[in-house]
């Protein structure tokens, strides 16, 4: 009698489990965000695309948080406080990264400040001859 | 633009380049120095049955040290662990590492087992805690329970000589 009870629950938790292993959307959302963190374990990949033990592992733990009502900010702040800004493929504008965020853009500024210099000195027209050197010339020319 | 213009722009490149070369790109800083250890409750790898849990240190300067039986460089940390264990200056506790018990407890027996005791993470949940990426990792945990020095990768014979020792040192000092 227990034993039927038991498994009568059990039946009936049956589709939220599969309901909650078969969401497109949460799917969706946990590869998004799978995308956006660096695997620690190969660096140049990300979690989505890595099949590094811990890589699987973190992809369950984003799963789970995401399943559990965790907003993506969530389960990114869960990731920074573990491993660091590292874990970001987007690191956060702040000043220890200022150099990384800002550092193009003035090494482009620096670019076409040379760059328009040159052209100005070049366009500007040859100051006109001295008396002098009129008379040199000519003298070199004979 | 003059020749030594273009001359030392090329040479600060070549340096600040080279600079990043003998960088190496595994040691992440860890954001979890100066923050109190996570917690933890785990059972012991000797005897499943007991639990152990970080919050029991309070009050004592510790080493947490991850490891696993599958792990090739905690075999050739394990002299160093060896040797900090028996300097007798602070508790080493081992974290067994997504391993299997069976194998655990017959690396120890064939290695030998420098730890106080072993707790036992099978399934890397306390590792993703305590951010382990690079098995072995050592951590060193002050009185109030907070991490001040964490190593990802092999602990060496000179870091431990000269970077975790005298660390364990000041920190045992300090009330």
């Amino acid at each position: 009698m227990r034993a039927s009870r038991l498994l009568l629950v059990l039946l009936c938790l049956l589709p939220l489990v599969l309901r909650a292993a078969a969401d497109p959307e949460l799917d969706k959302r946990a590869a998004n965000l799978a995308h956006e963190l660096r695997c620690l374990v190969c660096q140049n990949q990300s979690l989505a695309e890595s099949n590094a033990p811990l890589a699987v592992d973190l992809r369950n733990q984003i799963r789970e948080q995401l399943a559990g009502g965790a907003s993506e900010q969530q389960v990114i702040d869960f990731m920074v406080a573990r491993y660091g800004d590292f874990v970001l493929y987007r690191p956060p504008f702040k000043a220890t990264t200022i150099a990384l965020w800002a550092g193009p853009f003035l090494l482009l500024a620096l670019g076409i400040v040379i760059l328009v210099r040159r052209i100005a000195r070049r366009r500007a027209p040859e100051p006109p001859l001295s008396d002098a050197e009129r008379a040199r010339a000519a003298q070199l020319l004979e | 633009m003059s020749k030594a213009w273009v001359v030392g722009a090329f040479a600060a490149l070549v340096l600040l380049l080279g600079v990043g070369l003998t960088l190496n790109p595994r040691e992440v800083p860890s954001p979890l120095i100066g923050k109190p250890a996570p917690a933890f409750g785990l059972p012991l790898l000797h005897a499943p049955d007991k639990t152990f849990a970080q919050k029991e240190m309070l009050g004592k300067v510790w080493v947490l040290n991850v490891w696993a039986s599958w792990c090739p460089p905690c075999l050739e940390e394990h002299p160093v662990i060896t040797a900090l264990a028996n300097s007798k200056l602070v508790p080493v506790v081992g974290l067994n590492y997504k391993d299997a018990r069976d194998d655990a407890l017959s690396w120890l027996r064939r290695n030998g087992d420098p730890f106080a005791f072993s707790v036992f993470d099978a399934n890397g949940r306390i590792g993703i805690d305590y951010g382990v990426y690079g098995v072995p990792e050592t951590y060193v945990i002050d009185r109030h329970g907070v991490i001040r020095y964490k190593r990802i990768g092999p602990l060496t014979p000179e870091i431990s000589r000269d970077k975790v020792q005298p660390l364990l040192k000041d920190l045992s000092r300090e009330s």
